[in-house]
């Protein structure tokens, strides 16, 4: 599945980088922690935060992730933005809360 | 050679004991050598004042300061001047902090006292929330008060620059950095090579008695100053 029709089943708001809707999508990952998410999280993979800072698309780009979905409505901080634009990876946004969305896109992906 | 402990908690603090007083803290770092010491409460400025006046009597430089919480939930501390400075602090981390009452059965106290131990005020909200400013907005309003920015406890897997972020954000401007007082300074650089250009403090972060007094840094300089101590954050005048 790609980015692209994940953005679109679960009605998510695109922030940045639309050339990377193209990208695949071969698994969730779910943290706040940047350190365990550079220690756990598997390229291919969407990531799902409330965090906005600028570090978490060094995260993304260290690990190749697909993207970024961002909960509760939460919106990215400008440099954060500015890095996914340069990098290439999209951040979403979602009004949902993590176990919620979380549960909509494992459903998609089984 | 100065002995300084920049990282204490006092009965402010929801998960500090209710022995951690401003008399005490004073008291005990003079039995301890300490000649500098930071007041630095989650979130909150109210303890620092008293404890100075009795450190200004008892020969402690006390710097006035908190431990805040950031949006990222990285806890920083910050210190500033004078009174006029730390008022402006105040103010910000209580426009910033979020609304939420504090269940004293759950976090305990929150008391700002006096140096008869008598409670001037109790704390209503929850101090230990983050409040709703990232790591850099919190850096340059501190800065903007010619403070001190020090990443509190890097170190460590819950609430520190590295948990939380994952590295040092480039560009963010430190005064030093914290590490935890039981970590070996020298294998965590060897581990954390790019982050060897900073300087390195080491503090108790004491909530409790027994945790204060036997971890400091010390401070190459004549005489205490809010100035002095700035300075020697930013040069290589400190030891860990």
């Amino acid at each position: 599945m790609l980015v692209k029709e994940v953005a679109e089943k679960l009605n998510l708001k695109l922030f940045s980088a639309p050339q990377g809707l193209e990208r695949e999508v071969k698994g969730g990952y779910v943290s706040d922690l940047l350190s365990d998410v550079m220690g756990h999280a598997k390229e291919g993979q969407v990531w799902i935060t409330l965090q906005t800072h600028k570090n978490i698309m060094a995260v993304a780009t260290l690990k190749d992730l697909a993207a970024v979905i961002l909960v509760k409505g939460f919106e990215p901080e400008a440099d954060t933005l500015e890095a996914s634009v340069s990098e290439g990876i999209p951040v979403l946004g979602s009004n949902l809360e993590a176990f919620e969305l979380s549960g909509e896109l494992f459903n998609m992906l089984k | 050679m100065i002995k300084a402990d920049l990282h204490i908690h006092t009965v402010l603090s929801p998960c500090g004991d209710t022995e951690m007083t401003p008399a005490f803290i004073i008291k005990r770092a003079k039995e301890c050598g300490l000649g500098i010491v930071g007041i630095t409460d989650h979130n909150s400025t109210l303890q620092c004042l008293e404890t100075k006046r009795i450190g200004e009597r008892e020969g402690v430089f006390v710097l006035c300061g908190a431990e805040i919480t950031t949006k990222e939930e990285v806890h920083v501390l910050a210190f500033v001047e004078d009174e006029e400075k730390l008022k402006k602090l105040q103010s910000y981390l209580c426009e910033h902090l979020p609304k939420i009452p504090n269940n004293v059965d759950f976090f305990g106290y929150q008391l700002v006292v006096n140096e008869n131990e008598e409670v001037l005020e109790e704390e209503r909200y929850l101090l230990i929330n983050a409040i709703n400013q990232t790591i850099e907005q919190v850096e340059q309003f501190v800065h903007s008060l010619g403070g001190i920015f020090i990443p509190a406890h890097i170190d460590k897997r819950q609430n520190s620059l590295l948990s939380q972020l994952g590295f040092f954000p480039p560009g963010l401007q430190v005064d030093a950095i914290e590490i935890s007082g039981k970590t070996d300074l020298k294998e965590f650089i060897s581990q954390n090579n790019y982050l060897k250009r900073f300087n390195f403090i080491k503090s108790s972060d004491a909530h409790i008695r027994e945790d204060f007094g036997g971890t400091y840094s010390e401070f190459n300089i004549e005489t205490p100053s809010f100035s002095a101590i700035k300075e020697a954050l930013n040069s290589k005048i400190i030891k860990a």
